[in-house]
């Protein structure tokens, strides 16, 4: 088998479950970061507005100030928090994370993006990952956020943002993968 | 923050499957219509998890009260980005079907019998030279309703993450001389012929161990750093 070049995604199938379930991992507060405690959920809906209920999503986000644990932030993050999380999708199209609301982080240049959480989608009938970012509906920063101002139609750029719901700190994000409401995805 | 951030290269055309994939008939209702969005790269993306002392289960053979049934198969390889640089540390999951093509999953409805000695779930984390090994079962193929009288080859699943979020990667490992593989719609989304064969593992026969396990090669090449400074243009 060849070195050169990078090894091809393929679908993570239907029976996923066996290899990848970690209920732990939907609780990204489980160790008691700082911050805001939150919920994200929602659902994943197909071309047709039916539940996907084979889906896991993954995410991965700053902590509270903003910081990443990783080598390429350098800056010393929250040791008690994951930003890495894991959640699959119910009968009903539905997943749930706990987590903190994030900081904001550095974009190009060093300017301020808005609080975001990066969120990537795998399913049966995905050949590979869906990549988007969850941004707050009701954070006042988006409107410097170099990444949603470059995102020209109004209607793709509101799929990016978690409505905060009445009850608590509960945030809705749905993922349409097509159609009608179709989330945003990047390219990253 | 002025500091030269790494930044990671786009795979070229044809190297990845497209979203959407006719001949795969799943695809259809869940590939985006829209294109994607270019993203620049950020500390977003630039960034990843890493992962601490996982709890390893790398013998798949002896996971149940007694042995698994099957051919007894080695399965080891690299985990390296572009470039060559290993993915040291990290943490690599699989899941497969037994030894029947049978999964241990409520929605298998393949009629074929389960092994209670075998689950089909694997993790471990690579060494410091990005190594990973699992001893396993030879998995078989399965029918699936994609088309009449459809089947997958046999194939291991594999979950990695490299250095990156956008270095993920969830994928399937073939076996050599598999004559499903032309027929494999999944296999097959793949453009180009020479990214398609980097999904097939290779016989090993230093890998194999004498009188108990033959040994399958898979090594598994991640997105890597770009040498251009991150602050230029995309």
């Amino acid at each position: 088998m060849s070195r050169d070049g990078v090894t091809p995604s393929q679908t993570v199938g239907p029976y996923f479950r066996l290899g990848l379930d970690r209920p732990e991992w939907s609780d990204l507060t489980r160790d008691g970061p700082r911050g805001e405690k939150i919920v994200v959920e929602g659902r994943v809906l197909d071309g047709d507005g039916s539940p996907v209920d084979d889906a896991v999503l993954e995410i991965w986000q700053a902590d509270a100030d903003g910081r990443y644990d990783h080598p390429d932030d350098g800056r010393p993050a929250d040791e008690r928090f994951h930003g890495f999380g894991r959640a699959m999708t119910d009968e009903a199209g539905r997943y749930r994370f706990v987590t903190i609301r994030p900081g904001r982080v550095p974009g190009q240049g060093g300017a301020p993006q808005a609080p975001h959480i990066n969120l990537t989608i795998f399913a049966r009938g995905l050949l590979k990952q869906l990549v988007t970012r969850i941004y707050f509906a009701d954070e006042p920063s988006n409107e410097g956020d170099p990444v949603l101002a470059g995102i020209g139609d109004p209607a793709a750029r509101r799929t990016l943002l978690a409505d905060r719901q009445d009850a608590g700190a509960v945030y809705r994000f749905d993922v349409v993968l097509q159609g009608k409401g179709e989330t945003a995805f990047f390219d990253v | 923050m002025n500091r030269e951030l790494p930044r990671y290269a786009r795979p070229p055309p044809g190297a990845q499957p497209p979203y959407l994939h006719r001949d795969y008939g799943s695809t259809v209702k869940r590939a985006p219509s829209r294109a994607l969005l270019p993203l620049q790269q950020t500390l977003s993306e630039i960034t990843g998890p890493r992962f601490r002392a996982e709890p390893e289960l790398i013998d798949l053979t002896r996971q149940g009260k007694g042995e698994a049934l099957g051919q007894r198969i080695i399965v080891a390889g690299r985990l390296v980005e572009e470039g060559g640089r290993p993915v040291r540390r990290t943490l690599v999951e699989l899941w497969q079907c037994n030894a029947a093509g049978r999964y241990l999953h409520g929605k298998d409805e393949h009629d074929a019998p389960l092994d209670p000695n075998f689950t089909g779930l694997g993790r471990a984390m690579t060494n410091d030279q990005g190594e990973y090994r699992f001893l396993t079962i030879q998995p078989g193929a399965y029918p699936w309703r994609n088309t009449y009288n459809a089947w997958r080859p046999a194939h291991i699943h594999f979950s990695v993450f490299g250095p990156a979020f956008a270095s993920r990667l969830v994928t399937q490992m073939y076996f050599p001389g598999d004559p499903l593989l032309p027929l494999d719609p999944i296999y097959n989304s793949v453009p180009d012929e020479a990214a398609r064969r980097r999904l097939v593992s290779a016989y090993d026969p230093d890998l194999s161990k004498a009188e108990y396990a033959l040994g399958y090669r898979f090594d598994v090449v991640l997105r890597g750093r770009e040498s251009t400074p991150f602050e230029g243009a995309r």
